[in-house]
Formats: C-alpha cells, structure tokens, sequence
C-alpha cells in the first residue's frame, strides 16, 4: 500500500471519465485534495484513445467531439493542456438506391445541396436552422444550472424556478409554444413539418435517435436531436469536430489540467464500495480491500452502479432505491472500429468532394430507421441499421499509419440483452457483418480494406467502461428523466440520500454527450456545501 | 326556413359537443341555429340500424367521461336518458386461458401476489393524479405570456394543484407524466395480462404505441374524465349512445335552439373580416352573429372556411394537425351469446379486452407506422345486448368492437384489404369466444377511412385528432386557436379537436359556449 493511500483526502472521485475529471479540475482549482479512482488501466472512461491493433489508434467508445461546454474549456484551460479541435470538413447521408445528400459547413452550400433533393426543403431549411438555433439558446444557459427541486420552497429553489419560468415567458408568446412543442413532439412528426424529401428528413432525424432507446417516430426524440445539436452552434470555432489524437485526447488534457492543479489519477484501482459510517460517505474500499478515507466522494459512475453496487441498501431510503432501479438506462447502440488499408471510396459521392471528412451517415427514410428501432424492441440488433461513420485520420494523421485510415463506426440500434439469449462472440461477429455489409453496400473495396474491427455491443462496452447497459449517455433523455427528474426526483441536485456522497455523470442533469456540464455542476454543488464558493 | 332570424349563433355540427354547446347558449336565451349534415343528431355517438333489426353505437360505445355535473346541469334524465347498465367491469380475455378481471383483489392474487399488493397502491395513486388533471381538462387553457390575469390565475391554480398534491406524490406526477404507458405498467406489475390491459387503454383511439413516451397522459386523461363522470363511469345508455344525444338535443330544443338535420354546412362565409354566417350545399344563405364548429380543425379551417382567409404560420400548424386514425369500428350480429368464458353474465355486458400483453399492443401498432393492419390486433369489445335486449331481435345479440390498430391508407388500399382484415378480426375474436363465427348473421367493419366519411372527421381520428403533449392544452388544436376562439373574429370551435380533447365529454362544448356568452356580451 503506498504511503499516499493513508492520506485522508479532501474528495474522492470514483471515475476518471470525462465528467469525473471535470468536477475533479474544477474541485482542485478550488484548492482541495482531489483523487480519482480509475478501475481500468486507462483514463478517460467513454473518451479514450486506445492502440488495440497496431499502430492505430481508435476512439472506441465515443468519437466526436461535439458538446463539450466552451467555458470549462476555457476555465480548465484545455487547449493549453494538448487539447485540439479540429473541424469537420462535411458530412454526407447515404441511401440505399445510391442517391445522396452531402452536408457542407457552409450554410449556402448546404442550402443547393438541399435544393438538389428539394426547392422546397431549401426554403424550409433557413426557417429550420433559425428555429434549431432558438430552441439551442433557449436550452443552452440551463446546462451549466443545477436544476430546481419544484416541490422545495427554499430560496434557491424558488429563485430557479422563477428564473426558468421568466427564460420561457422572455421567448414570447408563439415561441413559448414552439417550445412546448419542440420538447413534447416526435422528431418524424417536427421535421415533417419543414420538409417533404424524405432524405433530407432522414438524414436530421439521425440525431434524434443516437444513443437513444427511442424511434423517430417517439415523441420526445425531437428533443434528443437538439441536445445533439447543442454543441454545433456555438461561436467556438470547430465546436463539432474530431479531437486531435482521438478522444482519449480530451480525457487526457483534464488530466494534465487537474495535475498541474495539484490533483492526482490512480488507474487499476476498481471501487467497490462507498464507505459510509454514520450515514455519511467517508472514503471508499477498493477491489483489493484497500480502504481509501475521503471527507467527500463524488461518484461518476451511472446512477445504478452507484447505488445499486457500490452502496449497502441499508444506506438508502427505500423510494430512493425503488426510483434507481426504476431508472431507465437501455443499451440500443453498437460500434465497430476498424484498421483499413486504405481510404474505401464511396462511388455515389462527388470526386473530392469535402463530404467524406465529416461524419457519413447511411440511412434514407424514418421508415427505415424506424423499423430499425422496432428490431431493437424485440430484442434483435437491426437488420437495416442506421450507421454514423467517420474517418478521423484523413484529417488527423496521428489515429493511423501513414496511407492507412482508421474508421469510426456507431451503430443504431443495438440491444443490451438479445431475445434469443446471451451475447456470444458468434452473435457479435454477425452483428458486426451486417453492419459491414451494410456499408460494403455503399463501398465496394470498404471490405478488402479492413485489415481488423473492434466490435462493440452495448454488453461489450457496459463490461468495459462500466456503463450500465452500455448506454452512452447514462440514462435515457426522455421528459421523465430531464432536469429536474434526473437522475431521481428530489435529487436534481447532484446530492444524494448519503451525505457527502454526490453523482457527477451523464445520469444527471443535464444528461450525455462528452459535454462535462454534468461535472462542472457537481463541483460547483460541493465546493458549495463545503462553503467553499457559490452555486447558482 | 327563414334565414332572417338573426341567428345569435350557427353550430355546424350536431355531435356531442355540438349540443352541448348549443343547449349551455340556448339556456342563457341565445338564438341558436344547429345544422348537421346527416339525417340524425349525435355524430360519433349514435345508434344506428347496421343489419336489420341489429342497432349498435357505431362510434363511441360507452359513456364513461361526461361528468356527473353536466348530466346535472342539463337535465338528461328528465330529457330522457336512461342507463342499461353502469359502473360497468373491465375484463382482460386470454384465449383459452382464464380471463382477468380488472380491478378484482382475488382474481388478481391468482396470478399474482406482488401484482396484487400492488394495485391497490397504483389504482389510488393514479386516480388522485387523474382528479388533478380533471381540474385541468374541466377549465379552458389559459394562453401563455399574455400577461392577462385570467391566464396567470390559471397556471397559478395549476401550480397550486400541483404542490396541493404533497411532495411525494407531486414527484411522483412530474415523473411519470411524461412516460410511455408500457414502462409505467411493466414497473409496477407482473402480470401480462394485466400490463396488456392498462396499455390498451392507455392507446384506445390514439396514434401511439404504449412505449411511446406521452401514453400515461393518455392513460391518466381518460381516468380524469372518469373520475368526474362519477359512480356512472362506465356506463351504458338504455338505446345505446344515440339516446344521449337524443337527450342532449331535447335539452337543447327545450331551451329553445333549433336543431336542422340534412343541412350539410358547405362554407363558413366571411365578412368585413368576421364570420357572418355559413352556406348550406343547397345554395341556401344563412347568417349569424356567431359561427361554432364542431367539426375538426382541419375541415374547418381548410375546407369550411379557407386558407385565404389565414395567415400561413397559422395554416402549417392546421394542415400538420396530427389527426390520422388507426382505430377501426367492427360490429357483429350474432344469432347467440359469443362464449367468451368470462363467468358472470355482467362480465360479459362490461368491457372485455383483447391486449394479453403490452407487448402485443406494441407490435399491433407497429404494422400502422407502415400502412399495414395489424393481424394481431387489440379490441375492445362490448356486447351491448346484455344489457340492452331491445337492440336486437329477442334472442339475438350484437357484439360492438373497438379495434387498433387499422391505418388510414394501407398501402393497397381498403378496398382491397378490407376481407383480409375483417377474416382476421374474426379469426382473433374466434380464438376467445369459439364457435362465434358459426353465430355470425352479419357484419360491418369500420375503417378508418369509413368512420372519416360516415361522421365526417377528418382522417376518420377518434379523437380528432392525437391526444400528445404537443397537442394538448394550450396548443391543442393549435396555438391560436386553443381557447375556441380562432383567427377570424366570430368563428369558434366547440368539438374534439379543441382542449380537453376526444371521448363523450361535453366539455368542450360547454366552454366554447362560455366562451361565445363571456365575448359577445363583453
């Protein structure tokens, strides 16, 4: 046992994921004692890096970087620290009868690609945009809030809740309305109506359904579109784009960040318990039996891990454990990584073309992502899935070997548990062939080129990382489970039933996505309690 | 017919809703004008002759959401209103296996003990939510940042309900009312047959699956107009639902309204910007002070009225009014009682339910996505003639059914789905009740497409069209039109398609009324 483990530290936080190291940077900013606890050998969770063939280097749990909140990048100081952003040069969406859409980052550009498809969806897209951005600023200054508890009548709640109902009441009227509905609607039904093609349909509905266990024809999943479009209209430059070395790259500036502030990683060291004596988290017991005495413990693990394997029941309030075993968390996502000898070429796309820089998606109606989704529901990974793809090292030559390309592969959807039975390796690798057919449709060399692929199924990565059913964003984002329902009513507030024991993950507000709101917002909560600075 | 009555107000439409409209303003001594395009009064809740000596209710089947102060306020019972039978049983069928009836501790308890336990919990905790929503679904939605104070008092009460409710249940209520119908029920019970159930009636008449996020609303919203129908929710009018309407429009006559069938309305007529009157398809002119529509949004705005007669925002939101039914109507004459084997003969007059799982309810909706009928369908099914002999000829019986899901436009069309679909249907219904097909004298089956011709709504929508958050309250039908007013000065809307919504309810009738009495005398 090092010497360092006899050291009572002022907090302890329980996974070195993207949010853990967010709240750990800004809690030892604050000038407390900060160790995270890592059970894998590796930092950053969900935002890692890994050599696991070769000499390439895959993202292979998360793989944009998109969301992450300009102001902790500028408070951690991350781009000092290694972080690089580069941007997406484009994007495109594949159909099945070879026809395509190709994305450009600029808005006029993007408008007669649209009119290709469409005069009328050209139109509609400026209405479109402007509404997206609306409902976007709207949302925005509620990420980095801790939400109110509505049935509290303690000023600071009340203040919250005042604030939240003069934010809607500033929009006016009519957009009060959009807003409602923009929450409430399904993302079929909200882009019917803007357009009619149902390529350009298809191709913004992809967002909606992402990470998510819902259809495009769900209602709330129009909301699960804005919150992937919540990163894409910041005034940062390459706010959407591929972090430079992968996302282990993200993880890996925190670190430095919270090193250079005097907080420390420990990897390989699996929590198994939260020590709590006197209804108070005063550490946590590792795998090992090591015991590890904190004043704090900020568990970045989901929300079920937390209390459903890392706390004794008897700690816990009986509704409290009855409203995280009800928490849904879904597994309905995939991802392959694969080593590629060479650039695959997409014949439908123009020569040259900017598009294949960016993400690509294969997909050409809700109908067909929808059917996806209802193989999803019987417990079937989708025979025609939806596929978001990228090629980072075209633009950053570090993920691969020179002339060789590494690509990204997320997979929609695909479930946690399957009908017929456990996941064996002869399940994923047919789950991995029809995802690679279904791409191989699109790229007739894409399948002489792969030299390896990395297939993930929700089961693979929960086992891995330690998401609960692999659900990249730690919960579903579905109205009972946004702001002030998540993760647990009552307990929005990143505290929980145990005193010194707070969350700091994607379970809580507000939500998924390399995003580190959640975790700027948990160390704001304790530095609070801890009469150490102010919480909004 | 004078047409120079100087009708105070036309309602364009004898449904439900309609008559309730038309009898709350001939009470407070307006003229009133109702024309209805059909040769009877009641619209989606009538009796008619579907073979002969055969009379069903071929829409709506059961009053179970009109409140108890209504039926009051209007004196039904002395305008004739009878009940067969009320406060009707709900039962699940399980095809060859034993039936469950709803709500029974001890049919419960033998499938299952936890289930057991835990009704009695969820059954208290949801009517107590649905007595909050009753509040309301009962008053008109307030418009959002007008600043009025009607409107702020409105969300303040709302607010005040809310905290009314005690923290934990008020948690427990934000929760849950955003989430789909088959989570709710797989959280609380074991039981499929009991989670089949509760999901039907989560989804009955609507455009959704119960794992489509917005169900338990449904759920709730029919539980709160049950809760203020009071003891008699569930109930059955003696002559079936055309004898409520009968009742409402003897109510109506009585105050002094005039009631003309066979006078389809073709035009709402504007003038100087405000409706003036409306335009029969005779050619014949009639004016008024007031325009009311009970018919939906879309026919309306779009087709009784006329776009030009609106601003473009205005007319997106109406033409994307989501109001696409996928609930089909299928009435049998049978020449005995269908075996169903639910036991007790008033199990057999309530409600019997085909949903053996939530599970099935979705995978019947999902062929509707595509424009395909389901051949696993959900029913909801009556056999009005325990109750109610004199419906059929004497020993005979008519068995009524609700069934999701059906689409509005399968892919080849009805005409040639409509055999398969209905050997299908009897095919289900055969496997629960043997021998019913060897019973069978005649049958009809409703389309979607059919109920959109036979009672003019458009889409053929139960509801007018779906009961979700995005329309509901003050965006249903549509923002700026939500409080029965709409953008022309003089024309309102009393029917479905207006807050609180579908079901026999009467209160939207009732608050465009209101809303027709507070404006003109204002």
């Amino acid at each position: 046992m090092s010497a360092a483990s006899h050291r009572r530290h002022d907090v302890i936080v329980v996974g070195a994921g993207h949010n853990g190291l967010v709240a750990a940077c800004y809690m030892a900013r604050a000038g407390l004692d900060v160790l995270v606890l890592e059970r894998n050998d590796y930092i950053g969770g969900a935002a890692v890096s890994r050599k696991l063939y070769q000499d390439f280097t895959y993202s292979n749990c998360s793989y944009v970087c998109s969301l992450l909140r300009p102001e902790i990048m500028r408070t951690l100081e991350l781009p000092r620290f290694g972080l690089q952003i580069i941007p997406y040069e484009g994007g495109c969406t594949m159909m099945r009868d070879g026809g395509h859409l190709a994305l450009y980052d600029n808005h006029d550009a993007l408008r007669r690609e649209i009119a290709r498809h469409s005069p009328r969806d050209a139109e509609a897209y400026h209405r479109f945009s402007r509404d997206i951005i609306r409902q976007c600023k709207f949302i925005k200054p509620l990420l980095m809030r801790e939400p109110p508890d509505p049935t509290s009548f303690k000023p600071r709640d009340l203040t919250e809740l005042l604030y939240l109902g003069q934010r809607l009441n500033n929009v006016g009227e009519e957009r009060m309305y959009d807003t409602i509905r923009f929450w409430t609607m399904s993302a079929a039904d909200f882009l019917d109506e803007y357009f009619e093609s149902e390529i350009v349909k298809a191709h913004f509905s992809g967002s909606s359904i992402i990470g998510t266990a819902l259809g495009p024809r769900s209602p709330g999943s129009a909301y699960v579109l804005l919150h992937h479009y919540m990163g894409d209209i910041d005034e940062t430059v390459g706010a959407w784009g591929f972090a430079r070395g992968g996302m282990g790259a993200v993880t890996a500036a925190l670190t430095a960040s919270l090193q250079a502030s005097g907080g420390a990683v420990r990897t390989a060291a699996p929590v198994e318990q939260v020590l709590i004596r006197n209804g108070r988290a005063r550490g946590v017991v590792l795998a090992s039996g090591e015991e590890i005495e904190a004043g704090t413990v900020v568990s970045n693990m989901d929300v079920k891990r937390t209390f459903l394997k890392a706390v004794a029941p008897e700690h816990l309030p009986e509704d409290f454990l009855t409203a995280v075993r009800r928490f849904k968390i879904r597994g309905s996502s995939g991802k392959l990584n694969i080593a590629l000898d060479g650039l695959p070429s997409f014949p439908a796309l123009p020569a040259g073309a900017p598009c294949v820089r960016g993400d690509m998606h294969i997909t050409d109606t809700i109908e067909m992502m929808e059917r996806a989704y209802d193989d999803w529901k019987e417990g079937r990974w989708s025979a025609a899935p939806y596929v978001d793809m990228l090629i980072p090292s075209q633009i950053d030559p570090t993920m691969a070997p020179d002339g060789k390309h590494y690509m990204s592969v997320f997979v929609q959807y695909c479930p946690y548990q399957l009908a017929d039975g456990p996941w064996t390796d002869a399940k994923r690798q047919a789950f991995g062939a029809t995802v690679i057919d279904a791409i191989a449709r699109h790229s007739p060399d894409f399948k002489s080129l792969i030299r390896h692929a990395e297939i993930r199924t929700p089961w693979d990565i929960e086992n891995e990382v330690g998401l609960t059913e692999g659900n990249i964003f730690q919960g579903e984002l579905t109205m009972d489970q946004l702001l002030f329902n998540r993760p647990v009513p009552g307990y929005a507030q990143y505290r929980t039933p145990v005193k010194g024991l707070y969350l700091s993950g994607s379970s809580t507000h507000p939500g998924g996505g390399v995003m580190g709101a959640p975790g700027a917002n948990a160390a704001r909560r304790v530095l609070a309690d801890l009469g150490r600075g102010g919480t909004r | 017919m004078s047409t120079v009555a100087g009708w105070d107000a036309i309602i364009v439409g004898a449904g439900h809703n309609g008559l309730v409209c038309a009898a709350t303003l001939a009470r407070a001594g307006r003229r009133v004008l109702v024309l209805e395009a059909g040769d009877a009064v009641g619209g989606c809740a009538v009796t008619r002759e579907f073979a002969p000596g055969f009379r069903v209710s071929a829409g709506a089947q059961l009053l179970h959401q009109m409140p108890a102060e209504l039926v009051e306020e209007l004196r039904l019972a002395t305008h004739g209103l009878e009940f067969a039978a009320t406060a009707l049983p709900t039962t699940a069928l399980a095809a060859g296996g034993e039936p469950l009836a709803i709500g029974d501790p001890g049919a419960l308890a033998r499938r299952s003990a936890a289930d057991a336990r835990a009704w009695p919990l969820y059954d208290a905790r949801l009517k107590r939510f649905a007595r909050l929503l009753y509040g309301l679904l009962a008053a008109p939605a307030p418009r959002l940042g007008t600043g009025a104070w009607s409107d702020t008092f409105a969300l303040g009460r709302l607010g005040l309900r809310l905290r009314l409710l005690g923290r934990r249940d008020m948690r427990e209520f934000l929760r849950i009312v955003g989430m789909n119908a088959y989570d709710l029920v797989s959280d609380e019970f074991e039981s499929d047959a009991l989670r089949g159930a509760l999901s039907l009636d989560a989804v009955l008449g609507t455009n959704f699956g119960p794992r489509a996020p917005g169900t338990v609303l449904t759920l709730l919203y029919r539980l709160a107009a049950e809760s203020a129908a009071g003891p008699r929710a569930l109930a059955q009018p003696k002559g079936g639902m055309g004898a409520l309407t009968a009742a409402l429009a003897r109510a109506a006559t009585a105050a002094g309204a005039v009631i003309r069938t066979m006078a389809p309305v073709t035009r709402i007529s504007v003038s100087e910007d405000r409706a003036a009157g409306v335009v029969l398809g005779s050619g014949e002119e009639i004016a008024a002070r007031s325009v009311i529509s009970n018919a939906d949004a879309k026919t309306t705005f779009l087709t009784l009225l006329g776009a030009e007669y609106l601003d473009t925002g205005f007319v997106r939101r109406v033409d994307h009014f989501r109001s696409r039914g996928v609930t089909a109507k299928l009435h049998l004459a049978l020449d005995r009682l269908p075996a169903f084997g639910v036991g007790a003969p008033a199990a057999l007059g309530g409600r019997l339910l085909i949903a053996p799982s939530a599970d099935y309810v979705e995978r019947a909706w999902n062929h509707s996505k595509y424009g395909e009928w389901s051949a696993s369908p959900a029913f909801e099914i009556t056999v009005p003639t325990v109750n109610d002999p004199a419906l059929a000829p004497a020993g005979r019986h008519v068995l009524s059914a609700t069934v999701q899901y059906a689409p509005y436009a399968p892919q080849r069309g009805w005409e040639a789905e409509r055999q398969p679909f209905l050997a299908a249907l009897l095919g289900v219904l055969e496997a629960h009740a043997p021998g019913l097909q060897s019973s069978l004298l005649a049958t009809q089956l409703l389309t979607p497409a059919d109920l959109e011709r036979e009672f003019r709504v458009h889409g053929g929508h139960w509801h007018h069209g779906d009961l979700a958050f995005d329309q509901f309250y003050m965006v249903r039908p549509v923002p700026g039109a939500a409080q029965h007013a709409t953008p022309v000065a003089g024309l309102y809307l009393c029917g479905a398609s207006c807050h609180p919504g579908g079901g026999v309810m009467g209160i939207a009738g009732r608050n465009a009324a209101r809303r027709v009495l507070a404006e003109v005398s204002r």
